[in-house]
């Protein structure tokens, strides 16, 4: 059975006025400023570490993103956990709040398909996420430019790009989860509490987790035991499991991005970054191959996600 | 059936695992009438509503709404039928024009004709004051004033409407069934859902009275009357004089005299039998104070045909007071 018109008919009214709700919401305004101070101190933090160390380095610039001082963590880290923050911030409360405002069914009763109200919403999150990530990557270039006084070259900039558009995907996944628990709790604060839940547990606990899971699935071998080694095996699955977890994904491509040394992504976490093994650094091509399988995992969890969510949405009961 | 039918369901069913929310009714309703859904709560007034939207899925039977399956046609229906949810949510932080404009958006209405639209839609239910007002502030009867601007502004050929007047004050209820006769003038086929019978029995040409899913009654509210109180009109005479009781009583197709107080008379006829009463009472030179036909009541039918039974209850308080 073909459904009548376009599925997406609607898409783009519903996601203007999402955009220019966001836009002017309070509570963007917070997460923003929260965002850009956050990170302006981090970025202070490695300006100073930068002309304490660095003598000569090919990729100073990169180093603003990666370098930390106590007791701040560098600006990646920083992103890598307010980010998800900012995305469960706007979409906590997308769909159920429409519920609890009752115009969820005089909104359905328009020519529209549920496809282009649920899809609207996250376009428009996501959009709202990109404008605030591309403003903080122009502050920090400026800053970089003014603090360092050395212009970037092209690669780090392109390096640093690619950098934003990964963040942007990283913020789509945690988008996405917000809206499908916004679907699943008709109570915007469950829904709040629910997902802070997941991204805490996925964030900070799971890492650990997984190292612990792995050895319960691939038990060490005694004899690498015995020389103080890994036992591969084991490391594999700690890696596979850890990168079940977005934040995983994200450091992984972060490494790989902004250290042009990165040859490999074992388990590594983003503090361990600054004394990344040393070697000649990759061209970006390479780099962006090594970080593509990731990237291809978190657009493709967002994707899963988000499905579950509409098929969910699409079932429910519109009445409130 | 006939062209002129713009909703007719048949056989529709909803079940909710294994609930049954509306069992099996059949109805249609014509263009420009004003149908009533009537029942109480829990009776599948909404439900019904809903599988006639599209926005619930339909467990069994046939809608077809203005020609239209809402099943797989929704977006044909929703172009054509305006909806005012039970409890109609706006928009607080927008205004009430800003409010329909969203929707003009979503209903596809090019620029210049959405303001046209909008603005008329207020001026039509008195809202155009409040046009830059946020919705925010406004009120229960104002709310639903505006759901039905939404239902104007969109051109819709039919309007339904999920318990318009709940909620509302006397004064605003008038305001309100004020407007929907207006959407009928406009050749607005309406589609009401409601358990305020006394208000709304005064708009619907016919009504369907709901009880636990099914369709227990259906049709004008005098069509009821004469099925469920056993038809026939009741007149209640009050005058001054003597021996009215009996000249009443020759009046053809009076069929019983009642005296229910000093110089108070109540006939019961199978017609209107006023007019001629009046000329008996004048013909005997009596002096007529009162003259009154009793109106078929929804709230009769329904307690009659539910079998709470007012009036029965009534008596028998009297007869244990008496008894006392
Ligand atoms: N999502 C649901 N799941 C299970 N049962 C439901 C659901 N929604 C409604 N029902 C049941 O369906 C029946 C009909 O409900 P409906 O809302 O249609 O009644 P109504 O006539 O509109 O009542 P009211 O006058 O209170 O609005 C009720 O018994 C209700 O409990
Ligand atoms: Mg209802």
């Amino acid at each position: 059975m073909r459904r009548e018109g376009s599925a997406f008919s609607g898409l783009g009214v519903v996601m203007l006025k999402e955009l220019s709700d966001h836009l002017t919401s309070v509570r963007m305004r917070v997460l923003e400023w929260l965002v850009v101070l956050v990170a302006l101190a981090a970025l202070y933090g490695a300006v100073q570490q930068i002309e304490d160390t660095t003598a000569q380095d090919p990729f100073l610039f990169l180093r603003l993103f990666t370098t930390s001082r106590d007791p701040l963590p560098s600006f990646v880290s920083f992103i890598s956990f307010l980010v998800p923050l900012m995305a469960i911030g706007l979409g906590f409360d997308a769909v159920n709040g429409e519920y609890n405002r009752r115009t969820l069914s005089r909104i359905l009763a328009q020519p529209i398909y549920r496809d282009a109200l649920l899809f609207g919403k996250f376009l428009a999150g996501l959009v709202t996420l990109a404008i605030s990530l591309i403003t903080l990557w122009l502050i920090v270039i400026g800053l970089g430019l003014l603090l360092i006084g050395v212009p970037p070259g092209g690669e780090e900039i392109g390096r640093s790009f690619l950098f934003l558009f990964v963040t942007i995907v990283y913020a789509g996944v945690w988008l996405t989860l917000a809206l499908l628990f916004s679907v699943l709790f008709r109570s915007p604060a469950t829904a709040a509490l629910v997902t802070l839940g997941v991204w805490l547990f996925l964030m900070f606990i799971w890492p650990v987790l997984a190292g612990a899971v792995a050895q319960i699935i691939a038990p060490p071998d005694p004899r690498y035991l015995a020389l103080g080694l890994q036992t591969p095996a084991t490391a594999v699955t700690e890696q596979i499991l850890a990168r079940l977890s977005p934040s995983t994904l994200f450091a992984e491509v972060v490494v790989a991005l902004l250290d042009p040394t990165t040859r490999s992504l074992g388990p590594i976490y983003l503090s361990q970054l600054q004394g990344a093994v040393l070697g000649a650094p990759l061209p970006i091509g390479e780099s962006m191959l090594i970080a593509w399988p990731q990237t291809v995992g978190m657009i493709a969890s967002a994707i899963l996600v988000f499905v579950v969510g509409y098929v969910i949405f699409q079932r429910q009961e519109v009445r409130a | 059936m006939s062209t002129d039918v713009v909703i007719e369901a048949k056989g529709l069913t909803k079940n909710y695992g294994q609930a049954v929310a509306v069992d099996h009714i059949s109805f249609a309703v014509g263009r420009g009438e004003i149908f009533g859904l009537l029942g109480p709560n829990g009776a599948g007034k909404t439900t019904t509503i809903l599988m006639l939207l599209g926005l619930t899925d339909i467990s069994a039977g046939e809608v077809r709404v203005l020609g239209f399956d809402p099943a797989r046609e929704p977006l044909s229906v929703k172009r054509r039928v305006g909806y005012l949810p039970d409890t109609v949510g706006f928009y607080d932080g927008l205004t009430a024009a800003d409010n329909l404009r969203y929707t003009a958006r979503l209903i596809g209405f090019k620029r210049s004709e959405r303001e046209k639209r909008v603005t008329e839609a207020l001026d039509q239910v008195g809202l155009a004051e409040f046009a830059e007002k946020r919705v925010g502030t406004f009120s229960r009867g104002m709310r639903q004033r505006l759901g039905l601007a939404e239902i104007l502004m969109k051109g819709a050929q039919i309007a339904i409407l999920d318990e318009p007047t709940s909620g509302l004050d006397p004064h605003a209820t008038t305001e309100l069934l004020a407007i929907i006769r207006g959407l009928k003038s406009e050749g607005v086929s309406v589609l009401l859902s409601s358990h305020l019978l006394d208000r709304v029995q005064s708009v619907c040409d016919r009504v369907a009275l709901f009880s636990g899913g099914r369709i227990a009654l259906m049709g004008s509210v005098a069509e009821l009357g004469r099925e469920v109180l056993g038809g026939g009109y009741v007149v209640d005479i009050e005058a001054e004089g003597a021996g009215f009781a009996e000249r009443l009583a020759l009046i053809p197709g009076v069929s019983g005299v009642e005296k229910t107080g000093i110089g108070k008379l109540r006939l019961h006829a199978d017609r209107d039998v006023r007019s001629e009463a009046a000329a008996e009472v004048v013909a005997m030179h009596g002096r007529l104070k009162y003259l009154g036909v009793q109106e078929v009541s929804l709230d009769a039918i329904y307690s009659r045909y539910f079998e709470t039974r007012p009036d029965e209850e009534m008596t028998m308080k009297e007869g244990a007071r008496h008894a006392a």
